[in-house]
Formats: structure tokens, sequence, C-alpha cells
């Protein structure tokens, strides 16, 4: 980590060697003449095609080939649901529209057949979220939570953020493959030994 | 009262002696931590958190009066350590899942647990199942519920309804040795706690009240809400719009919650009306009748073109007095311009009885308002149907009685058993309907100082006194001498003898014996037995401040002049401050600012009520207006206060003043006739913007301006006259009365939807059963000005035997059976 906590550099500040930019007329139109017959646009034109007959490719053939998106990556979002009844874990505290810096969430709850509190329209404006995650991070059912999919190129964004495909699909959840989200607002490892425990008189 | 200075946390401060430690730190921005206390209620010490150190005495701040030079301290550690441990008890078993619940933001327990630090849990206790109840309007959490007891003092000392109170929780006992470890006053407020919930006194589960909604308005936590907000929206996402409640002359200060309607509706829709309930005390109409805007969704050219024919061709401009200052000045400019005939029955009677009562008061406007009547503590309410003329003035008299142990009568023909059932002092004479003289005579002969009073009334009271001999029995306590035998030792020989003992005691004895008491022929008159003046020397003992209440039967009553002028001699010759109840929202502002005509032309434009050309925010019109919630401008209140209200919604049509422009008075908004209202009524030349409309921490209302108080000359004749013998008695004719249901004062009310009260003959319940008359039924009212058909309501919220019919309801033309007073005669048959 030295190289970077030295952040004195100003010892390896070096000059590049550039020539005086000419001031007459007569001077530029020397520079241009110079510059147009070196051909220098045909040097960069035969490196391109010299590596591309060679094959030798180093950087990922997009979109062919993906790198691998990290568990913290913030993308689209997700919504996860209950391991244990595959209820959708959102209850509709509304804190992530709180504390959405970019006001893009907004949702609409209202009273259940049961008296629970039921999310009835959830929407995020991803034309103005900057995918920041405090919406995962305040969320405190660990339902909002960041996905993978960064490729949100569309005509219609809306359909990336529709509540229902946000869900994770109940065949996910038969098969057990939902995700936890490992980013902003997940549990830290440890919890159980550090937080104070409640007394109980059962 | 007097001024004294007390010394907090090192501050000196000014207050009244005897003021509540906990007023005074909050008038003085001095912070005090108190959960159970409300600011015009009797304290409940139920939380204890308002702990404080007076004279190194631990009082608490709610209830400890202040006397002169008492050094009082606010953060000790010992109250610190109470502090924290009063906020642990109340999160023992207070479940965690405050994302559901519709308190959460605005959460007094969120608050409080957070100010004193509480990170950590100490004790522990078995809870009770506490499932929640559905009480009708309100819901009821117990899970969430702290035992505050706000919601169960609100309803006492304030509202009257006396609907909630404590009920046995159950459950298991405080483990012992928390007595010993836990703080002292934690551990009491805790101990008292876990044996009680909020329970109704009706015995059901189902609230049975006015429904005002001010227990769920005062709740500090999720427990009590009301049933139509639930899970609609959280505290914060709501913007409040201060605004004047525009359904009654109490003009009550409200908050519009507003917030966009949903997810695709960007359109703002109102959610809640919330209130200032330390300082202003909301009834259900105000709380729940908020959704009567009338949505216009563009200008409608045609109907505007029509309505400017229709007001060039009309000679007569019709209204009712839901309208605000501004508008009223529109019209009385119009007059002035173009002659109109400006017809408005209630506020043209009320404008006559208030001119009436000058002459003899010598002054424009009563002396007293409501704020007064709170705390005065002997309160006469005379013609009105006080709890649903102006459910305010009801506050204010339960309250008078509540908290400054006061007492109150009650004249009206309607029993009723909301008004019986605030309190014990409260003394209803139900007179036949047109006595109302009478019992204005009553009244001075009770209370007027008669060297104050004219030599010809005095005569004339004196006239109705005589001396008559009763023989009463009374109770005295005699005493006798018994002997009684005893066991004792005898100390000597140490043997157990019988001795005899004399005992003194008192016993009750009854005697009767004749004296000669005062016979007011007054009393027989209204039909009052001899315990009256018994009874109300009693609720008379002790009081020194008295207020009266004026309502609505007076103003068309066949007399109504001769008792406005014995309502300002009983103002002007005695200690009791007059209040007069204004009919609607704003018929005092109407009545100051218009001249009203009697009698209409031959082309009528109506605004809010059906003429040749209707202009309606009720969306039934030919053009439409905006309606209260919509507008901004000022009312005129009860107490004499210009209030500014302010628009919670939009409104994209024509207004009042876009036709008045049209017509040639030039004002680019409503408002900008605020500062040009009648300046000979007391109004003010303040612009509209520059109004406050605020509570400050002291509970003084800066709410717009007090109308300035115009004395004007006294009509040279000051005679009252004496009392007709006329009164309506029932016969094989029923008596019917003109009044509305709690909760209900227009069409208005009748709009919105969470106001569900259903129109219709009100019948009481004792009056049903024994009739043969059933709930439901279909009958024809009828007598000699008109017929009506209409539903019976059965009705526990009045008794005896006078049935009630409503104006709430435009579809019932109840007004068609009276000629202005509001009792009369009627047979009713079933169709």
């Amino acid at each position: 980590m030295e190289q970077f906590n030295n952040r004195n550099v100003s010892n390896e500040y070096f000059l590049v060697d550039i020539e005086d930019y000419p001031t007459d007329g007569w001077g530029k139109f020397k520079r241009v003449v110079k510059r147009t017959f070196r051909a220098e646009l045909f040097v960069g034109l035969w490196v391109v095609l010299r590596e591309m007959i060679k094959f030798d490719i180093h950087t990922v053939s997009y979109p062919e080939e993906k790198m691998p998106i990290g568990p913290r990556y913030r993308a689209v979002h997700e919504m996860k649901r209950l391991w244990e009844s595959d209820a959708e874990r959102c209850i509709g505290c509304g804190l992530c529209e709180k504390i959405c810096i970019s006001n893009c969430i907004r949702m609409d709850t209202k009273i259940d057949a049961e008296s629970r509190k039921e999310v009835s329209e959830y929407t995020i404006n991803l034309g103005r979220c900057i995918y920041c995650g405090y919406c995962a991070e305040v969320c405190p059912e660990l339902a909002i939570t960041h996905g993978g999919e960064y490729e949100n190129a569309s005509e219609q964004r809306e359909q990336f953020i529709d509540f229902k495909t946000m869900l994770t699909p109940l065949e996910a959840m038969k098969a057990g493959t939902q995700l936890e989200f490992e980013g902003f607002g997940a549990i830290t490892p440890h919890e159980d030994e550090r937080v104070k425990k409640t007394p109980l008189a059962y | 009262m007097s001024k004294i200075t007390i010394n907090i946390d090192g501050k000196e401060i000014e207050t009244e002696e005897g003021e509540y430690i906990l007023n005074a730190a909050r008038a003085n921005d001095i912070f005090i931590p108190a959960i159970c206390y409300l600011t015009r209620c009797s304290p409940t010490l139920a939380c204890r958190i308002c702990l404080v150190e007076a004279d190194g005495k631990q009082v608490y701040a709610c209830n400890a009066k202040s006397k002169d030079g008492m050094n009082i301290t606010t953060k000790t550690e010992t109250i610190a350590k109470e502090h924290r441990a009063i906020m642990e008890v109340y999160d023992v078993n207070h479940p965690l899942q405050c994302g559901v619940c519709d308190q959460s933001g605005e959460c007094e327990l969120q608050n409080y647990t957070l100010e004193m630090g509480v990170d950590s849990q100490s004790y522990a206790v078995k809870d009770v199942d506490r499932s929640s109840h559905d009480w009708g309007h309100i819901h009821y959490d117990p899970g969430l519920c702290i035992v505050c007891e706000r919601c169960v003092t609100v309803c006492k000392d304030m509202i009257g309804d006396n609907s909630l109170k404590t009920v046995p929780r159950g459950g298991d006992a405080l483990e012992a040795e928390y007595k010993e470890s836990m703080p002292k006053d934690a551990y009491s407020m805790w101990n008292k706690l876990n044996k009680s919930l909020i329970g109704l006194t009706n015995g059901t589960d189902v609230l049975d009240c006015t429904s005002c909604g001010e227990c769920a308005a005062v709740c500090p936590v999720g427990a009590l809400v009301d049933t139509h907000f639930m899970y609609k929206s959280n505290a914060w996402e709501l913007t409040q719009i201060p605004a004047t409640c525009g359904h009654c002359s109490a003009g009550c200060q409200i908050y519009y919650d507003v917030k966009h309607t949903s997810v695709s509706d960007d359109t703002r829709k109102i959610y809640r009306v919330m209130n200032e309930w330390n300082y202003v005390s909301l009834c259900g109409a105000g709380r729940y009748g908020f959704d009567y805007e009338n949505r216009v969704a563009s200008k409608d050219e045609k109907a505007f073109a029509s309505a400017i024919e229709a007001f060039k061709k009309a000679d007569t401009i019709e209204f009712t007095s839901t309208i605000t200052n501004e508008e009223a000045f529109i019209l009385q400019s119009l007059k002035e311009k173009y002659g109109y005939k400006l017809i408005n029955k209630e506020a043209k009677s009320f404008q006559t009885f208030l001119k009436n009562y000058s002459e003899v008061s010598g002054s424009m406007l009563y002396s007293g308002d409501l704020e007064l009547t709170h705390n005065c503590n002997f309160v006469i309410s005379i013609g009105a149907a006080l709890k649903s003329d102006n459910p305010n003035a009801r506050y204010a008299l339960n309250n008078s009685m509540t908290v400054n142990k006061g007492a109150g009568l009650y004249f009206h023909p309607v029993k009723d058993p909301i008004i019986e059932g605030l309190g014990k002092s409260i003394m209803t004479v139900e007179h036949a309907p047109l006595q109302e003289e009478v019992a204005l005579y009553l009244i001075l002969d009770l209370f007027a100082d008669k060297e104050k009073l004219p030599v010809n009334v005095l005569e004339y009271l004196e006239g109705f006194h005589s001396k008559k001999t009763i023989t009463v029995e009374e109770t005295i306590k005699e005493e006798i001498v018994e002997i009684v035998k005893e066991m004792k030792l005898n100390e000597e020989t140490g043997v157990e003898e019988e001795v005899e003992v004399e005992m003194k005691k008192m016993v009750p004895k009854k005697v009767s014996k004749e004296v000669e008491v005062d016979d007011n022929a007054l009393l027989e008159i209204l039909g009052l037995d001899d315990s009256f003046m018994e009874t109300l020397e009693k609720n008379l003992n002790k009081k020194d401040s008295f207020a009266m209440i004026v309502g609505e039967d007076m103003y068309n009553h066949p007399n109504s002049k001769n008792i406005a002028r014995l309502v300002a001699l009983v103002e002007k010759c005695s200690e009791i401050k007059l209040t007069i109840i204004p009919p609607l929202t704003n018929s005092l502002g109407v009545s100051l600012i218009c001249e009203l005509d009697d009698k209409r032309g031959s082309f009528t434009v109506g605004y809010n009520t059906k003429a040749d050309f209707t202009i309606s925010a009720l969306g039934d019109g030919d053009l439409d207006m905006p309606a209260m919630n919509q507008q901004e401008g000022t009312l005129t209140s009860i107490n004499k206060r210009v209030n500014p209200t302010n628009a919670a919604l939009p409104y994209y049509g024509y207004e009042l003043n876009d036709i008045a422009n049209e017509l040639g008075l030039v004002s680019e908004q409503t408002i900008d006739y605020t500062p040009s209202l009648a300046a000979k009524a007391g109004f003010k030349d303040v612009n509209f913007d520059d109004l406050p409309n605020h509570y400050e921490n002291d509970g003084s209302e800066h709410r717009g301006y007090l109308l300035e108080d115009i004395k004007v000359k006294e009509g040279s004749n000051q005679n009252v006259e004496p009392f007709s013998d006329e009164k309506l008695l029932r016969d094989a004719e029923m008596i019917i009365y003109l009044a509305n249901p709690v909760r209900q004062f227009t069409e208005f009310t009748h709009k919105t939807t969470n106001l569900d009260e259903v129109s219709g003959l009100y019948l009481s319940e004792e009056f049903l059963a024994s009739s043969e008359f059933k709930e439901g039924q279909s009958v024809r009212v009828k007598n000699s000005n008109g017929e009506i058909v209409v539903n019976i309501v059965s009705d526990n919220k009045i008794a005896g035997d006078i049935a009630v019919l409503p104006t709430f309801d435009t579809k019932i033309n109840s007004e068609a059976l009276f000629n202005g007073y509001r009792f009369n005669k009627a047979s009713i048959e079933r169709v």
C-alpha cells in the first residue's frame, strides 16, 4: 500500500519534450504541411490492422464474452422473497422512497384483506436512478437489493423495474437459487455476537 | 393570578402564579419531555417522564404549580436514570415493526427512545394476547399502546363523550426484584402500565360517540389510527397545508395533509386532516370531511359566457355563507355597482339579530368568544343544539366543567343525552319551544346585577316572586349515648370480665320543619321543579367567571328582536361573557360585509344554492366554482377572528373573481381584496400574505387578526318587552326541529366519503320503542306549510319526542315545513 500512501509525487515530475508552438503564419503553415505528409494517420491504422490479423486480442470481446460481476455490484434493482414462505419481503415501509437522493422511487400502499400493509404499486425511475445503493442499505427487510443486470439499454427502461419482474421468480425460489445480496445493507458477519440481547421473560 | 418569576436551568422566566411548570417551560422554549400531558386538559400523571427537581424536590412538571422564586432543574443524574428507565419500559414488548406502523416518523415513542438514547433493554415481562380491534372509524392496536391515557383524557376533558376508559390487561405481575433494582418512578409507571389497556365504556366493540377522531389525533404511537388512513401513506411524505376548516363557524385551524394521488396519478389529494391538538380540537366533520373539492379539468368557456350573460340579466344574487370574506366583498361590490339584491336567508336573520343586539348593548359584536368560554367556570347555553350547531362550543362547555371544576346550564327543548352525559354538573332545561324569552328572563333574574337592571325589568321580574311556606325534611345528627357491654382484661386479676362502657354516637335523624322560601314563577313556567334552585345553588358555589352561548334558534324566533335585546341586557347587567353562534361557516363575515335584502327580484343567480342560473362548488351548477379547500381567502369565525385559509388542492376552472373582472371590477386575485374588506365593521388593512396561521408554544393564537371592537350608538329605546305566553306543546301533532346530526352541516359535508350519516327524520330510540313507527319506514311529514316524504332514522344522540329534520341533504327539503323558526308542528303518517 505504500505506493498509494505516498502522495508526494512532485519529485517525479518531468517535462515532456514539446516543440515551441509556431507564432507566425509561416510557421503554422509549415507545421500543417509537415503533419500532413508524414502520414501519421497511417501509422496508427497499420498498428490496428497488424494486431487484427495476429488475432492476439487482449480485451474482452463484448457482447460474446462478459466479465463476471462482483456480488456487490450495483446494477438494476431486484426484489427478494422470503425463504420460508416465498412471500415478498417488501413491507411497504417507504424508507427507500424517503432516502432516495435522486427521488426516483415511488410506492402506493393499502390495507389488504388480512389487515396487513400491502404494496399495491412500486416504481423506480431508472432514468433518474444513480445506483447509489442507499435503498438497499436502508431496507430493513433486505427486500430491495441491487442485481447484476447492467444492460439496461432499451426502448422502455420501465420494463426492468416492474414490481413483478423485480421479484425473484417462484421457480428460482423452488430451485433455491435466489442469491442474497452481499453489498450495501447486507448483514455484516458475526452480527449476532455484537448485538446486545434483549431479555425475555419466557 | 399574578406575575411571578421562576428559574428553570438558570434561566429567569416570568409566568403566572399557579401555572404548571411544564407550561411555563414550554412557553419559554425550555424542553421538558412529556408524553401524557395535554395542554388544555387536566394532568393525567401516567408517563411520569416530565420529572423535574423543584427546590431540591422531585416533582412532575405537568402538575406542579409554579411559586414565586422557584428554582427548577430539568437535568440531574437521577432524572436521567428515570428517563432512560421509563423509555426502556415503554419499549418492553413494543413491536419493532415501525415499517408497517402509520405513526412511524411522527411517533413520540420513536422520538423519545432516541432522545433518551435507549440502545439496549434491561427489563422484561411476559406479554398477553393483544390483538387489534376495529372500533369503526377508529382502529385500536393494543400491541402498540403505551397506555399514556391521552385518548381517555381528551375524550373526557375536552370532547365530553367519555367513550374511552382503561380496562384491565391481565397477565403476569412484574418480577419482585424490579421494585428494588429499578428507578422508583419508572417502576411505579410500569406497574400501572402493566395492568391496563384502553377499552370502550359502552361495553361493545364499536365506538358509539360523536366520532370526532380526537383520540386518534392525540395518540403518540400508532395504537389509535383513523380507519380511513390505515396504511395509505407515511407521515413524512405528506405536505401540510395550513388552513381554516370551512364547515362551521368555529373556524378551527387545520392542516390538510396532501400528496400525489398514486404512482401513476400526480394530482394532489388530501389524505387526512391534522390539528394542533394541544390548542384546538376538531369535530368529526373537520377531521373526516375533507374530500368535498370540486374537480374541474379546464375552464369551461361556454358556461362562463352564459354565466356572464346570466349576471347581466339578473337582478338578484342568492348565496349561502360557505364563502370567503373576499367573495362576500366581491358580491357586495357588485351590488354597489349594479344594484343586485343580495339574498342570504340565514345570514340575514343573523345580521338582523346582531343589529337588534347592538342597539341595546352599544357594541357591534358580542364580548366573549369560545376561548373565554373555555376558561370560565359557569357556562350557559341557550337556543342552540350545541353538539351539532357548533361542536367547538360544546367542547368549550365541557372543558370548562371538567378542567375548571365548572358547571353548566343548557336550555333547549330537545333532550340531548350527549349534553347530559358531559358530567354531573351540567343542568339541562327542556323548556317548550318559543319559551326562549322566559329562559332569558330567568337568566336575568338569576345572574343580573339587580342594581344595573332597568327599573321596569326589575319590577317585572319581582312580579314573579312570591313567598311560600313549604315543609322540608331535614336530616340532623343527634348525639346519643349507648351503654355497651364489653369484655375487658382486668389488669389486677388477669381475668377477663364484663365491663359496661358508655359509647357516644352520632345518629342521623329526620326532622320536618316549615320554612318560608322564595317561589319563582318563572321556574314553573319553564316546567322546572323546586329541586332546580337547590342544584343550581350547589353548582354556583365558588363560581366566579360566567359565559353564555346563544344559538341559532333565536335568530328566526318570532320575537327575535326582543330576544336580541334581552341577550344584550343579560350581557350588560351581569358578568356573563356572551358568544353568539353564527349559523354557518362565514355568516358573521357575510353579515358584516354585505348589505342583505329580504325579497328577491325576477331573475336570480345562485351561488351554491339552486336558482335560475347556478354557479356552484358542489359540482351540480351551471358553472363550476372552487370549493373551500381549493381557495385561498379569509373566513370570519365565531371568535371574531379573520382566519386565512389556503388552497390545498388545485382548481383549473373559473372563480367568482373571474366573473367580477368580466363585469368591470379589477383585481388579479381574489385575495387582493383582503386589505379592503369592510373597515367600518372592524376588518383591518392587512395583505393576505401577511396573515399568520399558527399557534405559539405558549398556546397563543397567531391566526389572521381579531376584528376591531367597534362601538355603535345605543338606540334611544332601551326597553325590552315582556315575554309572550306562546309555546309549542305536543298534542296530536309532533314537534319537529330543524337540525343536522353531529358531523353534518351542509351539502359539502354530505358530499364527503367518510361522513356517512344517513339523512331522514330522526327519532329518538325511546320514542321509536313506544310508537308504531319503525326505523327505515317511509313517512309523510305534513303541516300547513307543506309536506315531505322521508325515511325514519333511529338516533340515539337525541332523546324525548321531538323529531329532527336535517338540512345537509338538499334532497330532503326540510325548510319547506318551517316558517323560519327552527321548531314547528307537523303530523307524521306512514306512507
